[in-house]
């Protein structure tokens, strides 16, 4: 167990830090991120809590079977998405233009307009689902299995 | 001897590929293809995206992702798999 200052920051800055890995995962079809960099943002909160309040504590809260789960659905949803534009050809984009994030902007930059890229949105989720439950779980084993026992409390 | 000649050889073949590099180099400012323009100006008409980046890694090049993606579960259930603590086992010192 560490320090009160270590626990009370650590308790301020998680809530920011899944903020933002949230923003970039949500707002990567837009502006600069993605799945990949939102979720590594997303699952450093992770590491963050293991530092400050120890890995059985949090190993309590986020069960490794459910974060398998979560990555698993992940990748699932990204090939599924990956096979639904079989039709035409493997990763064919097939909400372009469709009621589901289907808006075509015009050419030249257009910030303002989210509901757009089709696929793309619901990749970054898939693939932030992936990256945060895989990342989460690395980090959440190998803290688990470095832990000295009756050291922790 | 033999071991000298050979360093020196190897030392003489990158020297020269490295000026070859240098003077084949194609001018500044010039993209070496036509697949930079091309994505540039019609990625937005084609997937929608405003964000050409997220256009090109999520769909002109999805396999490439889809490598990634595989290669970050397949280490994350490697750890998992080598680090687990089943119940009831004593871990040991």
């Amino acid at each position: 167990m560490t320090s009160k200052i270590v626990r009370t920051t650590a308790q301020f800055v998680t809530p920011a830090v899944l903020l933002y890995g949230l923003y970039l995962i949500i707002h990567g079809h837009v502006s600069s991120g993605g799945g990949f960099q939102g979720g590594a943002v997303f699952a450093s909160s992770a590491a963050l809590l293991v530092v400050a309040f120890g890995s059985e504590r949090v190993s309590s809260l986020l069960q490794e079977h459910r974060l398998v789960a979560i990555s698993c659905s992940g990748a699932l949803m990204f090939i599924g998405l990956a096979f639904a534009g079989m039709g035409t050809t493997f990763f064919f984009n097939l909400f372009a233009g469709s009621p589901l994030f289907g808006n075509v902007p015009a050419y030249g930059p257009n910030p303002e307009d989210i509901w757009t890229g089709g696929t793309v949105p619901l990749m970054n989720i898939a693939v932030a689902l992936n990256v945060v439950a895989g990342l989460s779980a690395i980090v959440l084993a190998m803290a688990l299995a470095t832990v000295k026992r009756g050291d922790d409390k | 001897m033999i071991r000298r000649v050979g360093i020196s050889l190897t030392l003489i073949i990158i020297a020269v590929m490295f000026f070859a590099s240098a003077l084949l180099m194609h001018p500044f400012g010039a993209p070496p293809s036509i697949m930079d323009d091309y994505i540039i100006e019609n990625s937005q008409q084609e997937t929608g995206t405003n964000n050409v980046v997220s256009a090109v890694v999520f769909d002109y090049r999805g396999y490439d992702t889809l490598g990634e993606a595989t290669v970050l579960f397949l280490a994350a259930t490697a750890v998992i798999m080598l680090f687990r603590s089943r119940k009831g086992e004593v871990a040991e010192k």
